[in-house]
């Protein structure tokens, strides 16, 4: 039995050296690569990654899956709470109504036979009433709550003046809901009566067939009759001031919110964290005068100078802003963050290994990239999070001087600024655009938590 | 120490200067007659007005005689108010201010460094998810909003109970200043707890606490001597600015408290285009802001030697 | 690949941290109690508001309130605003006044004779300065002339235009002492005429043509209205207390000609804020007496059944055009389009929803009169009735006579207020939604938008006029070609005209023909699209009555209030 062994040249080649004895647990993981293991390990903070993906995706898909025009006005909807969609009942155009007048015969303190000239209608509401002699006039209330029996006769909605005066018409604010009327006459002194009559109201949703047509609800008048019923254009959030779709303005809004809201933080943080670790790397005179700097910027009149950018920029009526905005707050937004970097880089700086690091002849740049500005970011991050909602209301406080977005394009922080004059009556014109920038700030505060634990270097290795 | 305290202040010096200079052009270049109202008047009326408040001369001949009055600390006479020097509207508002400041940088800073370490030590559980989502409200719902519903809930209080707990708006007494320092101090407050809890957290998990720890020291001590102690230095840096920032910058809560502080010339002489109250409010908001700073920096290097400042 | 839960690190010190947490967070609890009772004290001594009672105190016959806004300028010849003239109309008096009817009564001067060229006034003796010195008719003319002096550099110098030589000398042409008023006793005043007034007696009641004594004015060396001891008073009230933006506190003035009229002894005023929330919530909760709702508050007071009243406050808000040549608005048929799709009652029924407001459908407001009754009843305006057809006509032929296949995009310059605004963002809406047109919004605060108003950098703005005194004039000379405040420098001749003779006539119907006249040109030549007038809904507490509200002058008006314990 012979065994061929069989040689190839191969076989006679010199064994190498293995130069790798011995082999580590698990692969070497670079900084970036520890922290992106770290990151995708919290579920939070991966939830919160997925959220600002989503707000992201929101601010440029949202208008179209949303398609109302988040300027189209709807004035017979105003300041709607959300509610389910409402129909109306056509009417004939409305005609200014002469005012009645009758000669007083009754004498007395108090109208009498107070009732409604025609059905009442969110359109008008016309009273007519027994004038009194020797009265000088009367005075109309309306009130949501029953008057009796305190004499609350709630609003004062007009006046007529004269004896003879025996009508009035309400055309205020009408929505479809019952209304106590009271009216009241005064004396040559102008003072009132203690007596009043009283007239309860329900008003019901109308609208004429050619503001339907104005409004955009039928393409053409003449299909529609007196009578007929048409839906109403549906605001699933509700409207603003102004009966423009919530919705529509959240979804749009989000464009130029998100916008200055991440952009403007994200590159002021960043002028600050170079302004300040050069500050505190360098130290001495050019520390100094790189904080006097600072100091001087902080201190500039921040209106004043925002009218001058304004200007400076040239944006004429009508023209967004935003662009010249975002260099604004960037010019004038950076010097807390370089402060606070600064106080941290001259805190790490005397650590033993930024000595080492530099004995072994690191480069500044290296130094201070790799050692000292992974060190401080837990507290750019924290500053970062916190300039989302300030840089978010900065763009709709400027609006006040014609700086921010264009009338009528909306901003989160506009609708929010907008809601608080409603924040009693019409709570939901605050609330929902508070809601979501307070969804937007939660989640990039998740997120920069996530991130800090991701990228604190002393934080490393570790689960 | 003493040099430097005098360089800084030297350089304080220098940088209101800056600021003052800056802004007397911004003011300049805006466009708009600060002595225009709604009513037009005729031209030598406004004349008139103009030789008044010395707006006929150059522009440089105005600056030389608003330095020349900062030299002699005298910054003229309102434009809005006519009758008051704008020395006495500081004099007579600053204190308000920064009364009502104080105790809001007292609130914020206490409460920021409490529930900050608070937090730090509960990392990811209830209390920090608690103090986390009521921080995020503080700071996404505007000031206004937390104040007119503070002053409501304080009507209702009072209303309730029958008598007044605290007074709703107004000035005078310990009892008025309450509510809206809290008010005031609260977007601070929550901005230091999670700047506190961030330091915090990164001062846990550094070598020299480890060491603290293997030698057995007291785990109070290494609390407070080490770990307190370091972190409390973003705070403090923070701080200097927003003593500033919030003793003038109570707009919002003197307008729904009805506080006479300084905040509102702050906002209403750049409309009003108030020349003199502009660079009175802005050169003292300056000085104020500069000092502050100097302090903290020299706190700075009594609570870490470290980055003592040479 | 699973990745597992990180363990959650438990730091085995947190307790014993955690008890050093509340140690130290008591400490600091007793530190911050401890700053807090030094800063109040600090406080106490630099100022500040005392501390305030309540709303009414029918004893005393003190009321409390809030202001709105710190008086500016409570030198009468000087102020221009309504919050000083709020305060001056209760510590000073002037030769006539409004009583609660809003009538003119005798004020400083018993009697008064006013003739084509000249007037004359006879002081009663008992009219007193609050030191006890006799009011004169030398304090008249030392005002007045203070008024015209250029050295004063008066804003409202021009209301004495009126009288011989005001404006001569605030030209700087003739020396104060030449002005047409003089005293030829110590209580009889002569005053001359520059061309005929026929409204004198109104003039006469507005602040600006208060007394000031010339003795106390020097003797204050340039401070005199500073503070409350600054002045000396001869109205019904006088300032006891006056902390710059904090307080104002006026109390009866026992020296007052006609004291047994004024039944309120203090008016309290320890709140300024412009905020109608802060007032409404210092209201309900009983600190004072009387506040103003915005849109707001009208559910809750309802809800609360407060008792509320309304009234003018004599304004008019309306949209101006730019008539400089080079602006398509000076185009009639553009400007007829957007008038004949203006609809004030939209706007002010559905859009600002506020009970006191009032459509406007002309310039001269409601509450003016003419010469028996209201202005508006005896000369009604001409009907804008909006009607979209007509309007897309007029559209079309301005296209044609402009020679533009589009019209480019309109400039509506507009203010930073609320409702300016939402009125701002409705007319872009409708001019969009009903023409075509393309609306440019251009938000300007205050004195920028001044500055463009002045220069003529707009083609629309929103605008709004408060009367200075109670004749039709006030509004009537406000598109005459010569005036300042005609903005959109609109020029007709036939309107000047008009004013002309509403200013140099006497006979009241002459006078109000004209006005009649002046109010079917703005409408017929769609010179402004008229908005609203300005309305005001306020409750007051109930124990609290006869407070006056006017459109013109003290508004306001406590001297004839009282209070009763038992509404």
């Amino acid at each position: 039995m012979s065994v061929a062994v069989r040689f190839s040249p191969a076989d006679f080649e010199p064994v190498t050296a293995r130069r790798q004895l011995q082999v580590s647990s698990r692969p070497s993981l670079s900084y970036w690569q520890d922290s992106w293991r770290r990151l995708k390990g919290s579920r939070r903070t991966f939830a919160s990654l997925c959220a600002v993906m989503a707000l992201g995706a929101m601010a440029v898909a949202g208008p179209w899956v949303w398609s109302v025009d988040p300027a189209a006005q709807d004035i017979d909807q105003i300041s709607q709470a959300p509610a389910w969609p409402s129909s109306a009942l056509i009417v004939p155009p409305y005609t200014p109504w002469a005012a009645v007048t009758a000669t007083p015969t009754q004498a007395g303190d108090v109208v009498t036979n107070l009732r409604l000239a025609e059905p009442a209608s969110t359109q008008a509401v016309r009273l007519v009433w027994e004038p009194v002699v020797g009265a000088a006039g009367y005075v109309v209330y309306r009130s949501v709550y029953d008057t009796a029996p305190d004499r609350a006769l709630g609003l004062p909605i007009g006046e007529v003046l004269g004896a003879d005066q025996a009508s009035f018409e309400d055309r205020l604010d009408l929505e479809p809901r019952r209304y106590w009327y009271s009216v009241v006459v005064t004396d040559e002194n102008r003072a009132e009566q203690s007596a009043y009559a009283a007239l309860t109201v329900d008003t019901v949703r109308t609208v004429s067939a050619g503001d339907a047509e104005l409004r955009g609800w039928v393409e053409d008048a003449t299909v529609l009759a007196p009578g007929d019923q048409i839906d109403l254009p549906y605001h699933p959030l509700g409207t603003d001031y102004l009966g423009r779709d919530m919705l529509a303005r959240l979804l749009y809004g989000a464009r130029v919110s998100l916008f200055i809201g991440v952009v403007a933080p994200l590159l002021f943080v960043l002028v600050g964290v170079v302004w300040g670790s050069a500050a505190g790397f360098l130290g001495g005179r050019v520390d100094q005068l790189l904080m006097r700097v600072a100091d001087f910027v902080i201190a500039l009149p921040f209106l004043l100078f925002m009218i001058l950018f304004k200007i400076a920029f040239g944006i004429g009526p009508g023209e967004s802003g935003v662009f010249p905005m975002l260099v604004a707050l960037v010019l004038l937004g950076w010097p807390s963050t370089a402060r606070l970097v600064r106080g941290q880089i001259l805190q790490v700086r005397q650590e033993g290994y930024v000595a080492a690091s530099q004995l072994l002849g690191a480069r500044t740049g290296y130094l201070v990239f790799r050692h000292m500005i992974p060190q401080t970011m837990g507290v750019i991050l924290v500053t970062l999070t916190f300039a989302v909602p300030s840089a978010i209301f900065t763009e709709a406080f400027l609006s006040f001087i014609g700086m921010g977005v264009a009338p009528p394009t909306p901003s989160w922080g506009s609708m929010a600024n907008e809601g608080i004059r409603t924040m009693l009556s019409h709570p939901h014109e605050l609330l929902f655009p508070a809601l979501i920038i307070s969804a937007t700030v939660l989640a990039f505060n998740l997120l920069g938590d996530g991130l800090r634990d991701a990228l604190d270097v002393r934080m490393r290795g570790r689960e | 120490m003493l040099t430097y305290t005098l360089k800084r202040i030297l350089q304080g010096i220098v940088t209101v200067w800056f600021i003052a200079t800056a802004t007397f052009v911004a003011m300049h270049a805006v466009p708009g007659d600060p002595l225009a109202n709604q009513r037009a008047t005729n031209e030598q009326i406004q004349r008139n007005l103009e030789q008044r408040y010395g707006l006929d001369r150059p522009v440089s001949e105005q600056y030389v005689v608003f330095l020349g009055g900062i030299l002699r600390g005298d910054f003229g006479i309102s434009f809005t108010q006519e009758n008051r020097r704008v020395n006495d509207i500081i004099r007579e508002n600053f204190p308000v201010s920064a009364t009502l400041g104080i105790l809001a940088v007292a609130f914020a800073a206490l409460g920021g460094i409490l529930f900050g370490a608070l937090t730090a030590l509960f990392r990811d559980r209830l209390p920090d998810l608690v103090i986390m989502f009521l921080v995020i409200l503080a700071i996404s719902v505007p000031s206004f909003v937390v104040a007119a519903f503070s002053q409501l809930a304080l009507v209702d209080i009072n209303v309730y109970l029958g008598f007044s707990l605290l007074p709703v708006a107004g000035w005078g007494t310990l009892r008025h200043m309450i509510v809206p320092s809290m008010v005031l101090g609260l977007g601070t407050m929550a901005y230091l707890t999670r700047l506190m809890r961030s330091s915090m957290l990164e001062i846990t998990s550094s070598d020299f606490i480890r060491t603290a720890r293997a030698k057995g020291l007291p785990p109070a001590r290494i609390f407070l001597k080490h770990q307190l102690r370091n972190a409390v230095l973003p705070v403090v840096t923070v701080l200097g600015p927003a003593i500033a920032a919030i003793t003038t910058g109570g707009f919002v809560v003197e307008l729904v408290f009805a506080i006479p502080g300084l905040g509102r010339y702050f906002v209403e002489a750049v409309q009003q285009l108030d020349y003199t109250v502009i660079m009175g409010t802005t050169v003292f908001y300056g000085a104020f802001l500069v000092s502050m700073v100097i302090v903290v920096d020299l706190l700075y290097g009594w609570i870490d030697p470290r980055v003592r400042v040479e | 690949m699973m990745v597992e839960q990180p363990p959650t690190y438990r730091d085995p010190m947190s307790r014993l941290a955690m008890r050093q947490l509340l140690w130290l967070g008591a400490l600091s609890l007793v530190g911050f109690v401890a700053l807090m009772g030094a800063l109040a004290w600090a406080s106490s001594i630099t100022g500040g508001s005392a501390i305030a009672g309540r709303a009414i105190d029918v004893e005393t016959g003190t009321i409390t309130r809030a202001l709105a806004q710190e008086p500016p300028q409570l030198d009468s010849t000087r102020a221009t605003d309504q919050a000083s003239i709020f305060i001056l109309g209760h510590v000073m008096e002037g030769l006539l006044r409004y009583d609660a009817s809003n009538r003119l009564v005798p004020g400083v001067a018993e009697r008064w004779d006013i003739r084509p060229d000249g007037a004359t006034f006879w002081l009663r003796d008992d009219a007193r300065w609050s030191d006890g010195r006799p009011v004169t008719a030398h304090d008249f003319v030392f005002a007045w002339r203070t008024i015209v002096d250029p050295a004063n550099a008066a804003e409202y110098a021009f209301i004495l235009y009126y009288v011989k030589n005001g404006e001569a000398i605030n030209r700087g042409e003739l020396s104060p002492e030449a002005l047409g008023a003089t005293a030829v006793d110590d209580r009889t005043l002569e005053v001359e005429f520059e061309r005929p007034v026929g409204f004198f007696d109104k003039l006469v009641a507005f602040a600006v043509y208060f007394p000031v004594r010339e003795d106390f004015y020097r003797s204050r060396d340039g401070r005199y209205a500073a503070d409350a001891e600054d002045l000396v008073y001869n109205g019904p009230f006088m300032m006891t207390r006056w902390v710059h933006g904090a307080h104002v506190r006026l109390e009866k003035n026992p020296l007052y000609w006609n004291r047994d009229a004024v039944r309120l002894n203090v008016i309290d005023m320890p709140y300024v804020t412009a905020d109608t929330g802060a007032v409404v919530n210092l209201f309900k909760d009983g600190s004072i007496a009387t506040a103003t709702l915005g849109a707001e508050q009208l559910d809750d007071a309802m809800k609360l059944r407060w008792n509320l009243g309304r009234y003018s406050d004599g304004s008019v808000f309306y949209i101006d055009f730019n008539f400089r040549p080079e602006r398509l608005t000076s185009n009639f048929h553009l400007r007829r389009a957007l008038q004949l799709v203006n609809d004030s009652g939209e706007l002010v029924n559905k859009v600002i929803g506020l009970p006191g407001y009032l459509p406007a459908v002309s310039l001269f407001p409601i509450w003016l009169n003419g010469v028996e009754g209201p202005f508006r009843q005896e000369y009604p305006p001409p009907v804008v009735i909006p009607d979209l057809e007509l309007a897309r006509t007029h559209l079309e032929l301005a296209k044609q006579e402009l020679g533009v296949a589009e019209i480019p995009p309109l400039v509506l310059l507009t203010g930073d207020a609320p409702i300016a605004n939402k009125q701002a963002e409705y007319f872009q809406n409708l001019f969009d939604r009903a023409l075509g047109l393309e609306i440019r919004i251009d938000k300007q605060i205050f004195k920028q938008r001044l500055d463009k108003m002045t220069s003529g950098d707009f083609d629309m703005v929103a605008a709004g006029w408060g009367p200075d005194f109670a004749d039709p004039l006030t509004f009537g000379d406000l598109y005459a070609s010569w005036n300042g405040n005609n903005r959109g420098k609109y020029n007709n001749p036939a309107l000047d005209e008009q004013v002309r003779i509403a200013q140099n006539s006497l006979d009241p119907r002459t006078r109000m023909d004209a006005f009649g006249e002046i109010q079917r040109i703005l409408i017929d030549d769609a010179v402004q699209l008229p908005n609203y007038e300005r309305g005001l809904v306020y409750v007051e507490d109930p124990r609290l009555k006869g407070v006056v509200h006017r459109s013109v002058g003290t508004d306001p008006d406590y001297t004839t209030a009282y209070l009763v314990e038992n509404p």
